[in-house]
C-alpha cells in the first residue's frame, strides 16, 4: 500500500532520556497531522551516541515506563526508534524497536558494532545475534541499525527473508574532509544506501542524527530511498529536519518486473558455497 | 594531501561547532586571543560568525618585545569583525616573576608569556561568561609547536584538526585580511623569529608528510617510497613521539576499580 514516512532527523542529548523522549513525542504528533503512517529516529535517538560508561545508566528494559509510553504513541503513527535495551540477564544492547498499533512488532540488537577509528561500540555494548525480516501494516521490513547495513550479509539476508523495505537507523560521524562537496562519510553512505536498494530491489529508509558529541558532528541527510536506487526524498546536512515521502507501492512491484534479481537469486546456491567456506574454514 | 579542501563546508562544520558546543552549556560567548597570527584571526571569523561579533571577546595581550605590527593586525581583525576587545600588556606581570630569575633562558620566558595570557583569557572566561576558543592548528598540535598550559588551553577549539594549510585556505573564503594571512607565521617572541626558520622546514612540507603519516597511516616505508626524506620522516616522527604529553590528560597513579579517564569514562558533552 501506499503510504507517507517520516524521517525525524533530530539531535539527541547525551544521556537524556526524558528531554530526547519529549522531542520524539513532538516529532510525532508533526507526523501525525502530516498524515504519516511511519516516523523513523535515529540510532540511539533516546539516549545519544557517545555514551561510555552512560550505558547502563540509561538503557531500558522492554517494559519500561518510556517504551510503553513510545507503545502508546504507535497507536496512532508507526515508530522506528533506537535506545539502549538492557536484557533481563542485564546485557546492553544497542537496539531499534519498530512499534506499531500499540505492540513492538520487531525488535533489533545491532549486529556490527564498530570498534576501530573514532568507534568504540563492543568495549560498552554487547552483540545482536539475529537478522529477521518482519510484518508491518505497509508490508514486511527489516530493521538494521548503522554499521549492520555496511556488512552485504545483513540487509540481504533481510531481503531473502522477505523484507521490501529496509528501515536503517543512524549516528553517523562526519569524517573525511576533501576537495569534493560531500564529507567522505556522506558519499559513502550516499552510495551504500543507492547500491543497497538497488541490488536487492527494496526500499531503504534511512535516518541519520544531527548534531555534535565532543566535537564530532552527525552529518544527517536522511533518506529515502526507491528501489531502483533512486533517492526520493533527502534531509538538510547537519540541521535537523523533518523528511517527509510519499511511498509508492506501484514503483516497488514495477522495479521488481524490471528487475527480478531478487526473484532470481539462488538460495540453494547461496547455502551450498557458504556451507562449504564454513566447513573449509573449519579445517 | 588534498592540496584544495571545501572550505565552504568546513566553514559549515566549524561554525556549527562553536555555536552548538558553546550553546549546549548553557552559554552564548566566547573568548579568544588574538595575537595578529593567522590562527588566532580565522578562530575570530569562524566565532564571530557562529555567535555574533557581539559575543566574541578578543584579548590582545602584547609584551614588550612583541612586534607592534602583531597588536596592529590583531586589532585590524578586531574592528573588522566588531568583536569586543581589550589590549591587556603582559609586560609587568612576566617582568616582575623574571625579576627573580633573571638568568631564565629565551624558551622559559615564552612558556611563561603563553601562560600568562592562559590565565588573562580564563579570567575573562569567569568574568564574562565565555568559553575559551583555542587557537592551535593541527600542525602545532602534533608537532607539539605550543606551550602545554598555555596557548594549548582552551575548551574548544575548532581548527585542531585542520593543518596550517589548510588554515590559510579557510583564511582566505572566511575573508581574514590579506595582510595577516600573507605574513610569515611566527610565534613572536622575540623580534625576527618566524615559525619555519625555527623548525626548519616549511608548513606546506610538514603537512604534506604528517597527512601520510598520521591520516593515512603509511609506514615508514611506504613514506620513503613516496619520496619523503628518511631523516625528515624520523625527526617528525620524533617529534610527534615527544610531544605526545602535551596532549594528554596529567597522567594518574591508578589505584582503585575505576580510574578518572581509564575505566571511568565519559564524554565531555554528558547530559549536554
Amino acid at each position: 500500500m501506499d503510504f507517507t514516512v517520516a524521517l525525524a532527523q533530530i539531535k539527541p542529548k547525551l544521556g537524556c532520556l526524558a528531554d530526547n523522549l519529549a522531542v520524539m513525542e513532538a516529532a510525532v504528533a508533526r507526523g501525525i497531522e502530516e498524515k504519516a503512517g511511519l516516523v523513523l529516529f535515529p540510532e540511539l535517538a533516546l539516549t545519544g551516541y557517545f555514551l561510555k560508561d552512560l550505558v547502563p545508566e540509561v538503557a531500558l528494559s522492554l517494559d519500561s515506563p518510556e517504551i510503553a509510553r513510545l507503545k502508546e504513541l504507535s497507536r496512532h503513527i508507526a515508530i522506528a526508534v533506537g535506545f539502549v535495551e538492557v536484557s533481563p540477564d542485564y546485557r546492553f544492547f544497542n537496539a531499534a524497536l519498530y512499534l506499531e498499533g500499540g505492540d513492538i512488532r520487531h525488535l533489533h540488537r545491532k549486529v556490527y558494532l564498530p570498534t576501530y577509528g573514532l568507534f568504540d561500540e563492543q568495549r560498552y555494548l554487547a552483540q545482536g545475534e539475529r537478522f529477521r525480516a518482519f510484518d508491518t501494516r505497509f508490508g514486511r521490513m527489516g530493521l538494521l541499525v548503522c554499521e549492520d547495513i555496511w556488512h552485504l550479509s545483513a540487509p540481504y539476508i533481510l531481503a531473502m527473508d522477505g523484507a521490501t523495505t529496509l528501515l536503517c537507523l543512524s549516528s553517523s560521524p562526519g569524517r573525511g574532509l576533501s576537495a569534493e562537496e560531500s564529507l567522505g562519510s556522506t558519499a559513502a553512505w550516499q552510495k551504500l544506501t543507492a547500491t543497497t536498494a538497488m541490488f536487492l530491489n527494496c526500499r531503504v529508509l534511512y535516518c541519520n542524527r544531527v548534531g555534535y558529541e565532543d566535537g564530532v558532528n552527525f552529518w544527517g541527510g536522511s533518506e529515502v530511498v526507491d528501489p531502483s536506487g533512486a533517492v526520493i526524498a533527502r534531509g538538510r546536512t547537519f540541521e535537523e529536519d523533518f523528511v517527509l515521502a510519499v511511498i509508492d507501492e506501484g514503483a516497488l512491484r514495477r522495479e521488481r518486473i524490471f528487475s527480478p534479481m531478487m526473484r532470481d537469486e539462488n538460495l540453494f546456491i547461496t547455502m551450498k558455497e557458504l556451507r562449504r567456506i564454513e566447513r573449509e574454514r573449519d579445517c | 594531501m588534498d592540496s584544495r579542501v571545501n572550505t565552504k563546508l568546513l566553514r559549515k562544520v566549524l561554525v556549527g561547532f562553536i555555536r552548538e558546543e558553546v550553546e549546549k552549556v548553557g552559554l552564548r560567548k566566547g573568548v579568544l586571543g588574538l595575537s595578529g597570527g593567522i590562527d588566532s584571526a580565522l578562530v575570530a571569523f569562524l566565532a564571530a560568525e557562529a555567535l555574533g561579533p557581539e559575543n566574541v571577546y578578543a584579548c590582545i595581550m602584547p609584551y614588550r618585545t612583541s612586534n607592534p605590527e602583531s597588536e596592529a593586525h590583531a586589532l585590524l581583525v578586531a574592528e573588522q569583525l566588531g568583536l569586543n576587545y581589550r589590549v591587556i600588556e603582559i609586560t609587568s606581570m612576566v617582568d616582575a616573576y623574571f625579576e627573580l630569575f633573571p638568568e631564565a633562558d629565551q624558551m622559559r620566558r615564552g612558556n611563561k608569556m603563553a601562560r600568562e595570557r592562559m590565565t588573562v583569557l580564563y579570567d575573562h572566561s569567569a568574568a564574562f561568561s565565555a568559553l575559551v576558543l583555542g587557537t592551535s592548528n593541527k600542525t602545532e598540535l602534533l608537532l607539539g609547536y605550543g606551550t602545554l598550559y598555555g596557548d594549548m588551553a582552551s575548551a574548544l577549539n575548532p581548527i585542531g584538526d585542520i593543518y596550517k594549510s589548510h588554515v590559510w585556505q579557510l583564511s582566505q573564503e572566511m575573508g581574514v585580511p590579506e595582510v595577516v594571512i600573507r605574513k610569515k607565521p611566527s610565534a613572536d617572541l622575540w623580534a625576527g623569529q618566524t615559525d619555519e626558520q625555527e623548525l626548519g622546514f616549511t608548513y606546506r612540507e610538514v603537512d604534506e608528510l604528517l597527512y601520510h603519516m598520521v591520516d593515512l597511516r603509511f609506514s615508514r616505508a611506504e613514506l620513503v617510497a613516496k619520496g619523503f626524506a628518511p631523516a625528515f620522516i624520523d625527526l617528525i616522527y620524533g617529534k610527534v613521539q615527544n610531544s605526545h604529553f602535551k596532549r594528554r590528560l596529567p597522567v594518574i597513579a591508578k589505584v582503585s576499580n575505576r580510574t578518572i579517564d581509564r575505566d571511568f569514562r565519559y564524554s565531555r558533552d554528558w547530559g549536554k
